[in-house]
């Protein structure tokens, strides 16, 4: 395709434009990959040349070294101990200590039943002396992997330690031969607050997230690989490593009758991304109109106006949301309303049919994000420069030329990052879904394995019912929170690539 | 051309143009005013009926947690779901049997203290973050970004899974939820700074300069120069931890789900309602609840309102 220089690109209408990034950005797919497979190549190549160089460095600073250095390839930190870095020794020794006794106590028990997650079944024995049966504990496949996890990352930082130990020795080493003085603990402690004030101010953070957000992860995706579930639970019945398996019996197309689970996994995408397009598109243009009407000049009490749609905010979400879900009930005040009206005679099941609980959740959806929209676009719209109006208006622009060259452009770019990331919250709208179905009556063509699933679920409520109760299928939960990733993940990058707005953070300073 | 003629020069412009506008406006000038009254008037009108929309829920809310009504036995109150609009007779009755005969006093507790904890503890860790971020440039800081923009593609909510069984063998699940679920909800909030971040971007970094160069230390000038100037970021990031236990239900309901004395407001009220915990008729009781639960946190948005308008427009707009 050929690229466009600036001039022509100017002379193109706004639709011609987005067209143009659009097919631009598919016609650099194979160039992409290719970009990929060279990035994925020379990422390796960086990789080994590092690794080795850092294996030469090794051993020269072992043969170039003194006594010193040498013991510390055994001990750690006893060179740093013998050049008056106490403080740094004795911590590179605790923790080669603490790393021994962890391997030998149980690190390495983890390890050998890694590979295959437990082999000894919980089994009942019989007692003679006693004359019962007794429950001997056998392996947790749970605990192993996760144990088997730890222990993995506990010997990668260990490994990491032990580098930067000899790394230490050897500069420690150099600068001693100068004739230079080593950083004492007390400078180590100032730098803390200074030129490595990043790394007290992290270590908290960083902390948490590694522990309840990472590792959890790392253990979601293994799971992904194994038979893990409420039956296969990991004490009572050991559960194994399984391969694709379940990645497989999510994609692979089984006949199109119904009740596979990958035709209900294909149906709920497809509802999810439905849902997810006009939950963000919805609440984003009518959100507009609104800010519209209420910042148009001469409306008076903006203040108010503004203010009642956003205190519907400060409700916390569960209330109204149960509450309005009720209002749509058989009994609900809806349909009490219109029969006490007379517009009905009988009353109506809004959630019985699965068309009409989509619809009516998708207007629901716009009652909740409308107030939010509204906030947001009327910063946006406090921004734009007041004399763009001005000049438009003595150019004689009537209020819609205004509004389609001025208002609507200038909305569009500064929210473009906006709208990708509320598009990707609403895949995930749990709260949203989860609340206001609640009376909906399962879908019997999606039923898999004896688990039901409603016309209105999304992956992600699929998945919080697929991870509670007796039937919890957790190999098959982890697998669809891979693939929301997945999903998640390409639809970031697409828009990530369109965008005009692709701005340097660097620039609001 | 002396300074002068220029001067004269640009008046006679803008006198020219002042006149045409005034030409122009001046044809057109009843018809304008009478159009404009018209769509005012239609956009008063639209308005009048959005708000009335987005308060009904609210109002009928109130009306069905007054409902004291008694069922055709003459005895037994009907707390479910009736068909009556208004009450047949009103009363306060659902907000004591809330209080007397269900745990919500406890819920409310609950709720009341994760959310003051999670308050303080995810202000703290987002403001650590999202400051080291935006002030100081270490190695790996693009990397460490990306990774955490990468790790929220995933569902956070399969967490769980592992982070249930370690919570409840550390005995901090069921009765003793609130401690786990402040862990929950704080321990990885720093991955939530992008608003504050975009905050932090905008103050300039002369000022860091300035105080480095008089020999103010990263901590000082943390501590001495950013904080104070950081105060509307600051409510907002509290607001919003405050107000967000208030309204989870995913992550509480997984935590405390077999115990009553263990659940927060969200869990506990929709239990009232829900058909699988063999409750469901206490339906004007979880209408009071929700009178009860909003009414404080309708209080403290109003206070504080206008920071969570400047966190919301400021955060959006910068990304």
């Amino acid at each position: 395709m050929r690229t466009l220089t600036d001039l022509e690109y100017l002379k193109l209408t706004r639709f011609q434009r987005l067209g143009y990034s659009v097919l631009r950005f598919f016609y650099s797919i194979p160039g992409r990959f290719v970009k990929l497979g060279k990035g994925i190549w020379n990422g390796i190549r960086k990789c080994g040349l590092g690794i080795a160089g850092e294996c030469r460095d090794i051993v020269q600073t072992f043969v170039r070294g003194d006594w010193k250095t040498r013991v510390s390839y055994l001990v750690m930190g006893f060179g740093s101990i013998a050049r008056g870095q106490i403080l740094r020794g004795l911590l590179f020794l605790l923790f080669e200590g603490v790393f021994i006794f962890y391997m030998i106590a149980s690190g390495a028990k983890w390890l050998s039943l890694f590979g295959t997650l437990g082999t000894v079944e919980q089994g009942r024995v019989y007692d003679e002396v006693k004359d019962v049966y007794v429950t001997v504990e056998g392996d947790n496949s749970f605990k192993i992997l996760l144990y088997g996890i730890l222990t993995i990352i506990f010997c990668i930082a260990f490994i990491y330690t032990w580098r930067l130990n000899v790394k230490q020795n050897k500069i420690g080493q150099e600068l001693q031969e100068q004739g230079k003085r080593l950083k004492s603990a007390k400078d180590d402690l100032r730098s803390l607050v200074d030129e490595e004030f990043h790394k007290t101010l992290l270590a908290l953070p960083l902390t948490g997230i590694l522990i309840f957000t990472v590792l959890p992860i790392l253990f979601m995706i293994l799971v992904a690989f194994t038979s893990y579930d409420g039956v296969n639970n990991g004490y009572s019945k050991l559960f194994t490593w399984i391969g694709l398996d379940n990645f497989n019996a999510l994609i692979t197309l089984a006949d199109s009758s119904g009740n596979s689970l990958s035709y209900t996994f294909g149906e709920v995408l497809t509802w999810t991304l439905i849902w997810a397009f006009f939950a963000t598109f919805t609440n984003y243009f009518l959100g507009m109109l609104v800010a519209l009407a209420i910042n148009k000049k001469g409306i008076r009490f903006k203040k108010m106006w503004r203010g009642i749609l956003v205190l519907t905010m400060a409700v916390p979400q569960f209330i109204s949301l149960l509450y309005i879900s009720h209002m749509f009930d058989k009994t609900g005040v809806v349909n009490n309303v219109l029969m006490n009206l007379g517009w009905i005679t009988t009353r109506i099941d809004f959630w019985a049919n699965g068309d009409t609980a989509r619809l009516l959740v998708i207007l629901i959806n716009v009652w909740v994000g409308i107030p939010y929209l509204m906030l947001i676009i009327t910063g946006v719209l406090m921004n734009i420069p007041q004399d763009l109006y001005e000049s438009a208006r003595i150019d004689g622009a009537n209020a819609f030329q205004q509004y389609q060259k001025i208002t609507l452009p200038y909305v569009l770019f500064v929210t473009g990052p906006y709208l990708l990331t509320s598009f990707t919250g609403n895949i995930n709208n749990f709260n949203v879904i989860y609340l206001l179905t609640g009376s909906v009556k399962a879908n019997p063509t999606l039923t898999v394995n004896g688990q039901f699933v409603k016309s209105t679920d999304l992956l992600i409520t699929w998945l919080f019912n697929l991870t509670t109760g007796a039937t919890a299928n957790y190999k098959l939960a982890c697998t669809i929170g891979i693939f929301i990733f997945i999903v998640i993940a390409i639809i970031s990058l697409i828009v990530y690539n369109i965008l005009p707005s692709n701005k340097n953070e660097e620039d609001f300073s | 051309m002396s300074i002068e003629e220029m001067k004269t020069n640009s008046r006679v412009r803008k006198l020219v143009k002042e006149t045409e506008r005034a030409n122009r406006t001046k044809g057109r000038h009843m018809s304008l005013s009478k159009q404009r009254r018209l769509s005012n008037t239609v956009i008063y009108i639209i308005l009048t009926i959005l708000v009335i929309v987005w308060l009904i829920p609210f109002f009928f809310l109130l009306l069905d947690s007054l409902k004291c009504d008694v069922a055709a036995d003459g005895v037994t109150r009907v707390t479910w779901q009736s068909d009556n609009i208004f009450p047949r007779k009103w009363g306060f009755d659902n907000y004591v049997d809330l209080f007397t005969r269900t745990s919500f006093f406890r819920w409310f507790t609950n709720t009341t203290i994760v959310g003051l904890a999670t308050a303080v503890l995810q202000t703290g860790m987002v403001l650590l973050m999202s400051y080291t971020l935006s002030r100081l440039r270490f190695r790996g800081r693009k990397f460490l970004m990306n990774f955490m923009l990468i790790l929220g593609m995933f569902p956070g909510f399969l967490s769980m899974i592992l982070l249930y069984k370690l919570l409840s063998d550390w005995g901090m699940t069921q009765q003793n939820s609130i401690v786990g679920l402040i862990l929950v909800y704080c321990a990885s909030s720093g991955m939530g700074y992008y608003i504050s971040k975009g905050f932090f971007d905008t103050i300039p970094r002369s000022l860091d300069e300035a105080a480095r160069i008089d020999g103010a230390t990263r901590a000082q000038v943390f501590g001495k120069i950013i904080l104070p100037l950081s105060k509307p970021i600051l409510i907002y990031t509290i607001l919003t931890a405050f107000m967000a236990p208030w309204g989870d239900f995913m992550f509480a309901s997984y935590i405390a789900h077999s115990t009553d004395i263990g659940k927060n407001v969200a869990v506990g009220l929709r239990d009232l309602i829900s058909t699988s915990s063999g409750m469901a008729d206490h339906y004007t009781w979880f209408c009071a609840g929700g009178v009860i639960v909003a009414i404080p946190i309708t209080i403290l948005f109003m206070l504080l309102q206008r920071y969570y308008v400047e966190g919301v427009t400021g955060g959006a707009v910068k990304g």
